[in-house]
């Protein structure tokens, strides 16, 4: 595969292109679902191919094959050529992604058991053992289990020097209890809706998560929603659970500080921010108790590796200090065009930050979340929950919207109990809360200490065009919001 | 491109070496390319080559399956391996009907050779066109105009091969000038059914005409809306529930009301994968020619679509709305009507304005997401383009909204629809669909920008 490499940067060099980078991806997914007590499926899926990313007359240029040969390698290296060379039709300045990076170096996920080794067996046994839990409650009207483990082994090459090698493993699981009244739908998941949680982890965290441990509590509370109270509409305190944070997080601090966002270039998809340039180091984005990095270190994130897909080594960046906006997630490309319009500056360095990723071998990098955590606060959660007088406790997403410039979000929860002189009362359902980014996280007053903090993975962030989706982690615990406009909607 | 016998050749060859009891190949090739611009200038621009081949294999009632995107013998025979050893583990799922037996499958045109052979100075040329309109005018357009080659192959060792080679173009774009943007989209398999530089020119029009939005109050207002809001009515309506898994587990908006009027006797929705006003794809993802399903009747809801297994489970036939079945997070989903029509009306746009005495013009909706399922509830925002209406005329833009609106009642209170409709495909599918007016829709929130 080195040939192929090396032959596709030689061509791009030699059709012209002043900057050239190759990325050989192979990844194989396995997948495994359970319905309702029926193996839905099993697979296992494989997928190779190469892309080659160039700058040609000033601007860029990309082209991808699963064709392995060194003949396509050349073939693709000019196509990427020459559509950099239309691309340049109507460039206004030429791309400049500042100083060269030139880097060498493997990196693997670290995992105890290497979730390929383990026997599909053992892994159906788990889904079994956890559906026929759920199904074994009264009312249960469907009920869904399923496991997703991934290798992705890829080989970043540049005409700067670098080469890199990574393997990253990835292993999810969740579970899902649908009960069904005569006018009602209520779903309950663990460890987290929308399918699963996952990690950059191996086996271990398959068995930590203990699906059949859960089962039987979600499907309980599936349908016990079925004849709760509906949320109240109000105004008031609301305590999130950590995986609930950890979606807010995603949608309305990790989308906005995505530099190429900001910049514009995803207005016509994923949209705009409202965190423009000139509130870097000045806008007060959150209360002095929120503190949020996007950490591509740390060890089990969704969002870890050695080195994003512009060969640019993984790192630890402030985003939100102590309510503070000071940073962006950047590209290359973007670092010099903040430089360029803010100057230098403590928030500033013209340098990437590391955290462009592509979904595969056939697209682009784009600026995509690492791992953008909530740091943890002090307060354990029974002491949270004792230290309000009236409030709602709401868990597990159940819908998310949010306006294009990452400010208006409406948001609902699977569950939530109300909260009465400092302790959980009743059940509720349907309770949605909604609100505008800033003020609600200058009303956060409190965040649960590190015992509760859980690095969320979401394997699903759509971005680009064609689209491509990221696994993105999100570090939180729960945590305290006042004064928010709470409702419950069939 | 690869071509029926060179895909016929391959297939062939896979079902003499699998093992299993039965074995489906689905393959699907494609060659795209996509010019994205955005401030005006073009961004990303790229291409792809890929061919994924998806191997189910049955041994008794099991099923397993595998996908490969390798080409080569090799790689095949490991993936059919992959799925019978993947089969062999499983318990036995009695419900399983087995795989469909082959029916007569008419092709449908949907392959324009000027689509297939468009360059990338042809999609630079197109948008740049766009951006100089924009630029020329103070705004700003982003985007992108893609084309396309595609083929799809199903065939099982019952006898079942279906192949179908088509094109595709999408032109998006969003131009924004000062706290102002307007949209436009269309989706075709024939170059000349879509005219980039008119749809840059109108959403360059409503930028311009949507500049200095006022405020308004939430509230429930009559609205006009244009197709792209149509669009995601329909979609949602589509995915959460006119399939039949979704009436058989009770989650459906269409459970205990089918044969009942439930919208306005205006609305007539159908799927139809044939209709080369679409963008047709003559058979579904095991090989079953699509038929015309009506999801609903002047108002009454009549059928869902269906899959193999779904049929099978009410004794009855697929309709040929199966999805590919090989991953198992999208076969969860059952059967779903991917190429959805409604009915078109009398109106005009202007017409329908004129009928408004105080409402709003929306454009599209944006970030819509399922609140409640048996009634179809959204919520979701306003987005490039709103307008208030007063006595019968758009009287100014307004800022964006956010809805929290059940789409089932929503299409209970058409007052008029639309005589023209656009062939729009942001996503899976499509959907070929007109203007309406609806006497009231229920928005909830709007945007303001704390300060510092």
């Amino acid at each position: 595969m080195k040939e192929l490499l090396e032959r596709a940067l030689n061509a791009a060099q030699l059709k012209g292109a002043t900057y050239a980078d190759v990325r050989l991806v192979h990844r194989i997914e396995q997948s495994l679902l359970v319905r309702n007590g029926v193996v839905q499926g099993i697979s296992q899926i494989e997928d190779m191919g190469f892309g080659v990313r160039v700058i040609a007359d000033g601007a860029w240029g990309f082209a991808s094959s699963a064709r392995l040969t060194l003949e396509e390698a050349e073939r693709i290296a000019g196509r990427a050529v020459q559509i950099a060379k239309a691309s340049a039709l109507f460039k206004k300045e030429d791309v400049d992604i500042g100083p060269p990076v030139i880097q060498r170096g493997t990196y693997q996920t670290p995992v105890q058991i290497d979730p390929f080794t383990v026997p599909l067996e053992k892994k159906l046994e788990v889904l079994m053992a956890a559906d026929a839990a759920m199904r074994a409650v009264k009312g249960i009207a469907a009920t869904e289990a399923e496991m997703v483990f991934l290798r992705e082994r890829k080989i970043f090459a540049s005409t700067e020097g670098s080469w890199i090698e990574q393997e990253i493993i990835e292993s999810g699981c969740g579970i899902e209890a649908l009960a069904v009244g005569p006018d009602e739908v209520q779903r309950r998941s663990y460890p987290n809706s929308v399918g699963r949680h996952q990690m950059t982890r191996g086996w271990e965290f398959i068995e930590e998560c203990d699906l059949p441990g859960h089962a039987p509590r979600i499907a309980e509370e599936a349908v016990a929603l079925l004849t709760a109270d509906p949320c109240p509409d109000t105004v008031t305190t609301v305590i999130l659970g950590g995986s609930q944070v950890a979606l807010q997080i995603h949608e309305s601090c990790g989308h906005p500080i995505e530099l190429d966002r900001v910049f514009g270039t995803e207005a016509a998809y994923a949209g705009t921010s409202f965190l423009t340039p000139e509130k870097l180091g000045t806008f007060r984005y959150g209360s002095e108790v929120v503190n949020i990095t996007a950490d591509a270190t740390l060890p089990g994130g969704l969002g870890t590796f050695g080195w994003d897909d512009e060969g640019v080594p993984a790192q630890r960046v402030d985003i939100v200090k102590e309510g503070l906006f000071v940073g962006y997630m950047t590209s290359r490309e973007t670092a010099r065009q903040l430089l360029k319009l803010l100057g230098p500056s403590p928030y500033v360095t013209g340098l990437s930050n590391g955290t462009m990723r592509a979904s595969g071998w056939n697209r682009i990098p784009l600026i995509r979340m690492t791992n953008v955590n909530l740091l943890p606060g002090t307060w354990r959660l029974e002491d949270l929950i004792a230290d309000t007088e009236e409030g709602i406790f709401m868990d597990t997403n159940r819908s998310w919207s949010i306006d294009d410039k990452r400010l208006n979000f409406q948001f609902g929860c699977e569950i939530a109990w109300e909260i009465k002189g400092g302790k959980l009362t009743r059940m509720l359902k349907n309770p949605i809360y909604t609100g505008i980014t800033p003020e609600f996280w200058r009303s956060c007053d409190a965040v649960c200490n590190a015992d509760h903090w859980v690095i969320w993975g979401t394997p699903n962030c759509g971005k680009g065009q064609p689209s491509q989706l990221a696994h993105t982690g999100h570090g939180a615990a729960p945590a305290r919001f006042r004064n928010v406009r709470v409702f419950s909607r069939k | 491109m690869l071509g029926e016998s060179q895909i016929r050749e391959l297939l062939e060859k896979a079902f003499r070496i699998s093992p299993a009891d039965e074995t489906e190949i689905v393959l699907e090739a494609h060659d795209s390319a996509l010019t994205r611009f955005a401030n005006n200038t073009i961004h990303q621009n790229v291409a792809e080559v890929n061919t994924e081949i998806a191997v189910r294999v049955v041994v008794g009632k099991r099923v397993g399956s595998a996908i490969t995107n390798r080409l080569t013998e090799e790689a095949l025979g490991r993936a059919i391996e992959e799925a019978v050893a993947m089969a062999r583990l499983q318990p036995e799922n009695p419900e399983f009907p087995g795989l469909p037996d082959p029916e007569p499958i008419e092709p449908v045109l949907a392959f324009d050779e000027a689509v297939a052979g468009a360059t990338p100075e042809w999609r630079a040329r197109a948008v740049g066109a766009v951006c100089r309109m924009a630029e020329s005018m103070g705004a700003s357009a982003a985007g992108a105009l893609s084309t396309g080659i595609y083929e799809l192959a199903v065939a099982n060792s019952r006898g079942v091969f279906a192949y179908h080679a088509g094109t595709e173009v999408h032109f998006t774009t969003v131009v924004m000038c000062d706290e102002g943007s307007g949209y436009a989209h269309r989706a075709a398999w024939r170059l000349t059914d879509l005219d980039v530089e008119s749809l840059g020119r109108s959403a360059v029009d409503k930028a311009l005409r949507s500049r200095n939005p006022r405020p308004i109050e939430p509230g429930v207002y009559p609205v006009v809306l244009e197709p792209y809001a149509v669009d995601d009515i329909l979609s949602w309506l589509g995915y959460a529930g006119a399939g039949a898994l979704a009436v058989q587990e009770g989650r459906s908006w269409m459970n205990d009301r089918i044969g009942r009027p439930i919208m306005s006797p205006m609305v007539t929705i159908w799927d139809d994968g044939r209709d080369p006003a679409g963008l047709p794809l003559p058979f579904d993802f095991e090989g079953v020619p699509r038929q015309r399903v009506v999801i609903v009747e002047k108002g009454v809801p009549r059928s869902p679509v269906y899959d193999t297994i779904t049929a099978a489970r009410e004794g009855r036939r697929s309709t040929g709305h199966a999805l590919p079945r090989s991953r198992p997070q999208t076969a969860s989903l059952g059967p779903i009507p991917i190429h959805l029509f409604m009915a078109p009306g009398e109106a005009t746009l202007e017409e329908m304005i004129r009928q408004v005495d105080r409402g709003l013009y929306i454009t599209r909706f944006w970030y819509t997401r399922l609140v409640h399922p048996r009634d179809c509830v959204l919520t979701g925002m306003t987005r490039d383009g709103v307008f208030w209406i007063e006595k019968g005329e758009i009287a100014y833009p307004v800022q964006n909204l956010r809805f929290t609106q059940g789409y089932v009642p929503a299409l209970a209170q058409v007052r008029a629809v639309g005589k023209e409709r656009w062939v729009l495909s942001e996503g899976f599918g499509f959907t070929c669909v007109p203007a309406l007016l609806l006497e009231a829709f229920t928005f909830t929130g709007v945007t303001e920008m704390p300060g510092r």
